[in-house]
């Protein structure tokens, strides 16, 4: 797989390559989350787009500076808001442990739910619109807390775990299709808000220019000690010009070239080491007592239960643990783009491309959830081109006018959904554990 | 007067949208749930299935329109459609052959078969897109309205107009005749009443010598239908488009569990629900209470108590509702 990407860079650009790697990693770690929850527990969640979504969100919330003025506008009747949120569900709670289970007790929580919900409506209005009135071409909402971006891999996880809570709480229940289509459907519902809740999070407007970890290119082509790396390493191919002025161009050039793969191999960096952590972390977890407990709950729920094991319990725990995790990669994604687009979450890319890679590298494993990522992300990349190559092989004898030829080459992005469902149906048909099956070693 | 106005513009902005929105769903859900039925499983690919069974049928339009054939003032697909639905049947037995036939026979669980269903709706969606691509197309013909909104002001010399797309009464009239023949088929005839049979206890059932294999082939003859024409009235009525298909997936499956999955009167029923209810609670009903009530107590704001942006997000919740409180379904459908 290394080799894969090694070539990319030796073929195409270090640049591409970089990217590649980069967002390899990311979806590694999505495929780990997924992998905890359907390998470890066979819980199905379609829901990953929503978890990736809110990952993001923290990412923004965490690293834009505040907007005061928006906060002076509209900020009271936020959290006033917030407030009455916090009531009702207290008072809720309240009723669920009073009373005994009756129409009543139903009938009167949807009231208080509707009410609650029209009261919150109207008491928030004004600021909403106050917070949106403020300078909208540039901010228009509360902004976040100006912290370094890298907290918001924490903050993201206990977002999307939060979310993953009451998801779980009320989802789990249900029979393993159900819970697909009722976590697809729960996480449209998340990005439907992200999307138009436009105080919080800009909405479809997107938020740009976040904050990074890693320096910025325009500053790394001033500075000396980068300049001076670059010609180090480039000094065979610069000690070939003869003439200084070319010289000093060609220089500038590498220098601008380097500066982008030097930014993409800092994220790399960061990205690698947060790979490591989750792999040792998942890894000890898979070999635990509570790994086999996981299995034992897997394979047969009646048994572990009439083990005493409370499934219940376990399996809500596991999905807010997977769901975590994928909010982390979400976080890092946002982090590595610098910047936020709603619009932009897909079940198509974040749902289903990172089933495709839990079922290709193997559920249950790892190191498979790990390499499956990595294939998976790779093909999806360079599906394009590959295909691009096959079908001008083929029809290497058609004139370039041909008008099925010309029609080909131009649907030619299309191809990766063909490559990635065939993956898909022969992986499930011919090998259904995997590239790289679960192993259990009883130690 | 004023009350006559307010019930025309319900009429015009709420109930012929709801209707026609209803009917298209309607279809897709009948479609998924008698794929759930009787073939067990969650099918993901539905809403690229139908885009398949529409650009059949647009292929076919744009052949005959090139040809000169059309029905006046009735849209040219009409006609393509019984092709579309031959060629989306054979691509359904196609897939079917080559991959959920398969899993038929090991007895796979569900959640494998839905998995597989996403590698279907993968390849559908590669192979809808290299061959009519990505791009939004209109392939409506013929005339436009039945009754025009200045039309109708100023036959009844109201205030509000009522405007009446042939399209609108198009689907709402196919789908009258397609699920009325649809639950004659099922309840009167004896391949209808062994698919029932079939989908109520598949052992119980090949005992008594029903053909498993006619029963697949019946239901995905019916799938194909279904899903071709719900797919060409709703691509008529608004537009062909790849990736608004595959959203509708959503809607379709919200329909067809809040009607009680593996019922296909409950799905028809449930299309109705969700389109109602999203259409409803995203209105903005200003202009209908300044009709109806006095000046003094006319609205400011716009009444609207959620914005249309959570269209789909009204639809879901309803699900997710239905699925905590009933999850069997409004009309008694498969226990979960």
């Amino acid at each position: 797989m290394m080799v894969l990407i090694l070539l990319v860079g030796i073929f195409q650009s270090w640049n591409i390559a970089l990217s590649i790697f980069n967002l390899c990693l990311i979806s590694a770690v999505m495929t780990m989350g997924a992998n905890i929850q359907w390998g470890y527990a066979g819980l199905i969640n379609f829901g990953i787009m929503g978890y990736t979504a809110l990952g993001g969100l923290a990412a923004v919330l965490i690293s834009v500076d505040p907007v005061q003025e928006a906060w002076r506008a509209g900020g009271f009747d936020i959290l006033m808001s917030l407030w009455l949120i916090v009531v009702m569900v207290l008072v809720i709670r309240f009723i669920l442990k009073r009373f005994e289970k009756s129409k009543i007790r139903t009938y009167s929580i949807a009231t208080i739910i509707i009410s609650g919900i029209l009261l919150i409506r109207f008491s928030a209005e004004p600021g909403i619109e106050a917070i949106e009135a403020v300078d909208p071409a540039k901010t228009g909402f509360l902004g976040g807390f100006g912290l370094p971006i890298v907290f918001s891999w924490i903050v993201g996880a206990l977002f999307a775990g939060g979310l993953a809570f009451i998801v779980g709480k009320v989802a789990l229940g249900l029979r393993a299709d159900y819970l697909a289509i009722a976590t697809l459907l729960i996480s449209e519902i998340v990005i439907a808000i992200i999307k138009h809740e436009d105080w919080l999070t800009r909405g479809v407007k997107n938020v740009i220019g976040l904050k990074r970890p890693a320096p910025y290119e325009v500053d790394l082509q001033t500075t000396d000690w980068f300049i001076k790396l670059v010609e180090k390493f480039n000094s065979g191919k610069l000690s070939v010009i003869e003439n200084l002025a070319d010289r000093q161009a060609a220089l500038n050039q590498l220098v601008i070239e380097g500066s982008s793969v030097f930014v993409k191999l800092c994220y790399s960096g960061l990205f690698l080491v947060v790979v490591i952590i989750l792999l040792i972390l998942t890894q000890k977890a898979l070999y635990s007592p509570w790994g086999r407990m996981m299995r034992a709950i897997r394979d047969n729920e009646e048994a572990a239960n009439a083990m005493g094991k409370n499934v219940v319990k376990q399996h809500l725990l596991i999905f807010i643990l997977g769901s975590a995790i994928v909010g982390i990669a979400g976080a890092m994604l946002v982090t590595q783009d610098g910047l936020f687009t709603p619009g932009s979450y897909r079940p198509m890319r974040y749902t289903f491309l990172i089933w495709v890679m839990v079922i290709v590298g193997g559920s249950g494993n790892n190191f498979g959830a790990i390499l499956g990522g990595f294939v998976v992300w790779f093909l999806w990349i360079e599906a394009a081109p590959i295909s691009l190559f096959l079908i001008n092989f083929f029809t290497a004898g058609i004139p370039e006018t041909n008008a099925l030829k010309a029609h080909l080459i131009e649907s030619v992005p299309y191809f990766r959904f063909l490559l990635m469902g065939l993956g898909l149906l022969f992986i499930m048909r011919y090998r259904p554990k995997g590239i790289l099956p679960e192993k259990i070693e009883i130690k | 007067m004023d009350f006559v106005n307010a019930i025309i513009l319900l009429l015009n902005y709420i109930f012929i949208p709801a209707l026609t929105y209803g009917s298209q769903l309607a279809l897709g859900a009948i479609f998924v749930t008698l794929i759930y039925g009787i073939l067990r499983f969650a099918n993901f690919a539905t809403g690229d299935m139908m885009s398949f069974g529409t650009m059949a049928t647009i292929l076919f339009t744009w052949y005959f329109q090139s040809l000169g054939v059309s029905l006046g003032v009735l849209p040219t697909a009409l006609l393509a459609i019984p092709f579309g639905i031959i060629f989306m049947i054979l691509y359904m037995l196609l897939i079917d052959k080559f991959v959920f036939k398969y899993y038929r026979h090991q007895k796979s669980p569900p959640v494998q078969f839905a998995m597989v269903s996403i590698g279907v709706m993968f390849v559908t969606q590669a192979v809808v897109r290299i061959i009519i691509g990505p791009a939004d197309r209109r392939f409506f013909d013929g005339e436009k309205f039945i009754i025009k909104a200045r039309e109708f002001k100023e036959m009844t010399g109201l205030n509000e107009g009522l405007a009446l797309k042939s399209t609108q009464v198009i689907t709402i009239f196919v789908t009258i005749v397609l699920v009325s023949l649809l639950f004659w088929f099922l309840n009167r005839t004896k391949t209808g009443k062994s698919m029932k049979a079939y989908s109520d206890n598949e052992d119980l059932a090949l005992l008594s010598g029903i053909d498993p294999k006619k029963i697949v082939l019946v239901t995905w003859v019916i799938a194909g239908i279904l899903a071709t024409i719900g797919g060409a009235l709703y691509g008529l009525d608004k537009s062909f488009k790849p990736f608004t298909y595959f959203n509708n997936m959503l809607p379709i499956f919200a329909a067809a569990i809040v009607g009680g999955i593996g019922n296909p009167f409950g799905a028809f029923l449930g299309g109705y629900v969700i389109a109602f209810s999203e259409i409803l609670l995203t209105y903005a009903y200003k202009k209908f209470f300044m009709y109806v009530l006095p000046a003094s107590m006319e609205p400011e704001g716009l009444v609207q108590l959620l914005s249309t942006d959570y269209k789909f997000a009204v639809s879901f919740s309803i699900l997710v509702i239905v699925l905590l409180y009933r999850p069997s379904g409004i009309f008694k459908g498969k226990v979960l």
